[in-house]
């Protein structure tokens, strides 16, 4: 193995963001603890997602491999990079002032950092090895940031269940890697794809996929696999819920994509299978689980599991423009996850927090700009045309019709009108009802901003669908089912 | 008596690995005592899993498998640390760790 200049260059985001996280360790340990200092902090991780984000620029073009093949650069990995990157910079820069213990400290912004770095090396993953390493480094700080308020029995339970349910999936994926391993006779997944090329699939890798999906399943919450979701978005403090909504998914989507398209390409029709199960149930469980709940929260964690049932129907098409489609979902996904919080964490009532959705009544009146944006993005996650979530939809359904899975396009045409349902429960609150008592006015600015953002990509998706798309496509032709 | 006398082969060592996995995903599901009880079933899965990959590393002469396993010892012990100081979190504010009081959440 050589290292050269190109090794380092090639992984220029991940040693940034060690960098930062390397910094990040001695401030925390340092510095005189005080309100400035927190604020410190969190410039420095924003300094290093931005700093992360410049350097993809600097990538070499085309698909390269280093460390032994255990990484992989190639468009695919540097878009869904940009978007984990511009994802942790949102969620962290809506962290702002008094959330009180457990986040206004400099240890929740290294963990962050720690995880996102993680899903840089998810994203990257070419090698079962390495495929464990990252969602360990991803999955490890994530479960502590949901334990952060450590005064609050919500929270601590939140972390139990998360760490107890994602500790079993990693057993599971574990598992179904090593099964992969034996039956394959390597870790790498062009060894991996090579050896599949030659006689029949054995029931042993078929077993080791089953493990390994279900165990990724748990990482993006598709039902069966969703019982953690719910609980975790409701218990855990709303920043790490933000976090949550808007990041992890999108590296886990991206490791599934790597794993079905690159290293099991020639098990498709196994793996369509399964792909299909988890996204009709996930579909259903998402739209009809929403419609009782109380928190928005909760409620956003049901509405992610729908999310995460349509990305899985562009998967599961198995063709080029399902995963072309996907690409386009995810980005679609982050706007409106970050959107969306960007309000919810401007909702307080007397300087605390508030998160029920009757809460959120009347505030048309109160916070004009904020249920303007909530309206758009509600419409958008509904797919209404001609926003964002419209355009992700109709990738994801036009892909599973083209592969033949009529019924699966039709069950997530019904499921996003019964969707649809509870987010325009929400705009009526917002629009139609008195407000019982009012929330605080005003907000923070970074998250006017966040919202604004994300609302421009939301409203403005329409014009450059057509450069997304083909840019989505390219990058797709890097998966090796297609070269 | 074949099974007795034989030399023990990859399948031998792939049921163990596979009857320690259930053991353990049986032992997260069924139990309804104590969190500890669940941590230690965690392991087990951990462990069956380095049994399957040295297994299958040591019967295909390929080292790559055994390297995996000390990976997954390394972060077993992380996640183990990890797991427990979150329950001791817990356990401060609930004043319990039986499996059936996490409940303050329906889910």
């Amino acid at each position: 193995m050589e290292f050269s200049s190109l090794t380092f260059l090639a992984a220029l985001p991940e040693f940034i963001l060690i960098f930062f996280a390397l910094v990040l360790v001695l401030v925390a340990a340092f510095a005189r603890h005080s309100d400035g200092h927190i604020k410190t902090v969190r410039t420095i991780s924003l300094v290093g997602y931005a700093t992360g984000f410049a350097a993809l620029f600097l990538l070499p073009q085309g698909a390269t491999e280093i460390f032994n093949g255990m990484f992989r650069i190639d468009g695919l990995t540097v878009y869904m990079k940009g978007l984990v990157l511009l994802g942790g910079f949102f969620a962290c820069w809506l962290v702002g002032d008094g959330w009180g213990e457990g986040i206004d400290r400099a240890e929740f912004h290294l963990l962050v950092l720690m995880a996102i770095l993680g899903m840089l090396l998810m994203i990257s993953a070419n090698d079962l090895i390495s495929l464990y390493m990252a969602l360990e480094l991803q999955s490890l700080p994530l479960y502590v940031v949901a334990a952060m308020r450590t005064g609050s029995l919500k929270s601590s339970e939140a972390g139990l269940k998360y760490f107890l349910l994602g500790a079993l999936s990693s057993g599971m994926l574990l598992y179904g890697a090593s099964m992969i391993y034996g039956f394959s006779g390597s870790t790498g997944f062009s060894e991996i794809a090579a050896s599949l090329t030659t006689g029949d699939i054995s029931i042993g890798m078929t077993v080791g996929m089953v493990f390994l999906l279900s165990g990724l399943a748990f990482k993006i919450s598709a039902a069966p696999f969703h019982m953690w979701t719910p609980d975790v978005y409701e218990g855990a403090p709303t920043p790490v819920t933000a976090l949550f909504a808007i990041v992890p998914k999108v590296a886990s989507i991206t490791l599934i994509l790597s794993v079905t398209y690159n290293a099991l390409g020639e098990m498709a029709v196994q793996w369509q299978q399964i792909l299909i199960a988890l996204s009709v149930i996930s579909m259903i469980v998402g739209a009809t689980g929403a419609i009782m709940q109380q928190n928005i929260k909760r409620m956003l964690a049901y509405s992610s599991i729908a999310h995460m049932g349509y990305a899985l129907a562009g998967l599961a098409s198995g063709s080029m423009q399902g995963s072309t489609s996907v690409i386009i979902y995810m980005t679609t996904y982050v706007f409106m996850g970050a959107g969306s919080f960007a309000v919810i964490m401007t909702m307080r009532r007397d300087g605390l927090p508030v998160e029920r959705i009757s809460d959120l009544s009347g505030l048309s009146s109160t916070h004009p700009i904020q249920a303007a944006g909530m309206m758009v993005i509600m419409f958008s996650m509904a797919g209404i045309p001609p926003l964002a979530g419209f355009f992700a939809k109709w990738y994801v359904f036009l892909a599973a019709v083209d592969a033949g899975l009529v019924p699966l396009a039709i069950i997530g045409l019904l499921t996003s009108v019964i969707g649809a349902f509870y987010y325009l429960r929400i705009i009526r609150l917002m629009y139609f009802q008195e407000a019982n008592a009012p929330l605080d006015k005003g907000g923070e600015r970074q998250n006017r901003l966040v919202l604004f953002a994300s609302l421009a990509v939301i409203l403005l998706f329409f014009f450059f669908i057509g450069p997304v798309h083909d840019h989505a496509s390219s990058i797709s032709g890097a998966l090796a089912s297609f070269s | 008596m074949e099974l007795f006398t034989s030399e023990i082969t990859l399948a031998h060592y792939l049921s163990v690995a596979g009857i320690l996995f259930v053991l353990g995903v049986f032992g997260i599901f069924i139990n309804r005592k104590n969190v500890i009880t669940i941590l230690m079933s965690i392991e087990l899965i951990l462990l069956s899993v380095s049994i399957n990959l040295v297994a299958f590393s040591a019967y295909s002469a390929d080292l790559s498998g055994q390297i995996f396993s000390l990976f997954i010892l390394t972060v077993a012990a992380a996640e183990a640390a990890i797991g427990l100081a979150i329950l001791v979190v817990y356990f401060r504010n609930r004043g319990s760790i039986a499996v059936e009081d996490i409940n303050v959440m329906k889910g």
